[in-house]
């Protein structure tokens, strides 16, 4: 392309309206470990490129009686440094920190990672898990979505021209509660999860599972969100028997391809046994506190 | 014609300005405009970590970072890291003495990163290490004398 142009606005308006003038040729530019990438090998091709980092509240993390948000544009490095974030919700951590190595997660955002779109992505089944809320603004105003309805398949997002995420906003912690993710990689460091398991349950006073979310990266073309393996949860004690069904509607919902990294059954059969240990660590983390 | 941007950004505490392409890399613009061309370009996707430098003190890949972006950056690249024309840094030091490298390309990413890793914790463990460094990929020495050559740049730099 010869006629590549870069823009850094320093205001929502002025990113929205550079983006929805050039429509399907923008590109918005977080940490670009995407982006730079997908330009290197050639398979995108941009007109505009709209780095939304300038955008005020984009990178910041704030907490208000025990609510956190934080900017889309955020770098994984910045959100594992941050104490409180860390510490109330350690499975997005869990997600962030899988985030290729140091140098990727200086620049690499959340925001980024869910909307990249793919199936893989490690940060989004947490945030699916946590509840967490995008703050979208665009050419028709501001509007909410729940993270689950961004991703609609590898590589597509249901953002329309003009939108981006601007932050993100998680729920208060109730007490006993406790986040977790895992995946399943062939190599420990540096690797595209086979399958992924973010898990987020509240127990009450005497152990029972009040609420569980449970969401599963890289076995679907989307990050899904199992509500049936949830409900597997809420009222047990999450002994064996319930961990087993959690494990059952974890496999029934796979709809996986066969890659390199695995194959179809493969991916369905893990997916049970990774859910149960993500739902272990979260348990875990659920009783101290 | 692309119309180039005109950006300033500081290397190494020297005040630079050059033109770039609205998407040319950083590495690209370090190495052929700047003419530093210490940090090398293994891969360009992140994956080698031969061009690691630090953006405003962060470590990352300046394969994926646009040059625009460093407008009225500070960037430090492996050129800055020798204190003075005739002495070495305490990594570069060890790195020689231990054998940390064999061809090099990958030592200038390396020692970035790792000056980054003992900024950040002083005393790393072996596997602290390891992790810190996996995005830094080396095809000839094993690794092990990397780490070692680490562990003792650390010691050294901890005794003051
Ligand atoms: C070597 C390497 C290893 C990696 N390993 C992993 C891994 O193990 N696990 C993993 O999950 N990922 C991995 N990744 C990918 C990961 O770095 C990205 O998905 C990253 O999180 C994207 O964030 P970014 O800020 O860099 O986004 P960018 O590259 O800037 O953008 C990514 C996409 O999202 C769009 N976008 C960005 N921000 C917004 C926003 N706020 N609103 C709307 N659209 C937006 C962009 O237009 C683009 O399409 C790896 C990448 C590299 C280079
Ligand atoms: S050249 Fe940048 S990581 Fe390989
Ligand atoms: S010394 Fe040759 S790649 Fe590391």
């Amino acid at each position: 392309m010869d006629d590549v142009r870069y823009e850094a606005p320093e205001s929502p308006d002025a990113a929205i309206s550079l983006l929805a003038e050039a429509g399907s040729s923008a590109r918005v530019f977080a940490g670009g470990t995407d982006v730079m990438v997908q330009i290197h090998a050639e398979l995108i091709d941009p007109g505009v490129i709209v780095d939304i980092k300038k955008v005020p509240g984009i990178m910041d993390i704030s907490e208000s009686d025990g609510a956190y948000t934080f900017g889309a544009a955020t770098p994984g490095m910045v959100l594992m440094a941050h104490e409180g974030l860390s510490s109330t919700w350690p499975g997005i951590i869990d997600g962030v920190a899988l985030i290729g190595s140091i140098q990727v997660k200086g620049r690499a955002s959340i925001g980024g990672n869910v909307c990249n779109g793919s199936p893989a992505a490690d940060s989004t089944p947490t945030m699916i898990a946590a509840n967490a809320v995008c703050n979208i603004v665009g050419p028709n105003g501001e509007r909410t979505a729940p993270v689950e309805d961004i991703v609609t398949g590898p590589g597509k997002t249901s953002l329309v021209d003009g939108e981006f995420i601007l932050s993100f906003s998680l729920p208060k912690r109730p007490a006993h509660s406790g986040d977790a993710y895992l995946r399943l990689t062939p190599r420990t460091e540096m690797d595209i999860a086979v399958v992924g398991a973010g898990v987020n349950i509240t127990l009450d006073d005497d152990g029972t599972c009040t609420a569980a979310r449970i969401s599963l990266g890289a076995v679907a073309p989307t990050p899904l969100l199992v509500a049936e393996a949830a409900d597997a949860l809420i009222g047990t004690k999450v002994d064996d028997a319930a961990l087993t069904k959690m494990g059952e509607a974890c496999s029934a919902a796979c709809n996986p391809i066969s890659d390199k990294r695995g194959t179809k059954e493969y991916r369905i059969k893990t997916a049970a046994v990774i859910a149960r240990r993500a739902v272990e660590i979260a348990l875990e983390r659920a009783r101290e506190n | 014609m692309t119309k180039r941007s005109h950006i300033s950004l500081s290397v190494n505490g020297d005040e630079y300005e050059t033109l770039c392409e609205p998407d040319q890399s950083l590495v690209d613009v370090l190495r052929n405009e700047l003419e530093l061309t210490g940090t090398k370009e293994g891969c360009s996707t992140g994956d080698c970590g031969a061009c690691s430098i630090r953006l405003d003190g962060d470590l990352v890949c300046s394969c994926l970072v646009l040059a625009v972006e460093a407008e009225g950056k500070e960037i430090e690249t492996i050129e800055g890291m020798a204190p003075k024309s005739d002495e070495l840094h305490p990594l570069q030091r060890h790195f020689l003495e231990i054998n940390g490298l064999q061809c090099g390309i990958c030592t200038p990413g390396i020692l970035i990163a790792a000056k980054a890793l003992l900024e950040k914790n002083s005393d790393p463990t072996e596997t602290e290490i390891r992790f810190w460094l996996a995005g830094n990929l080396c095809r000839c020495t094993g690794y092990d004398k990397i780490i070692r050559s680490v562990q003792a740049a650390a010691e050294e730099m901890r005794k003051g």
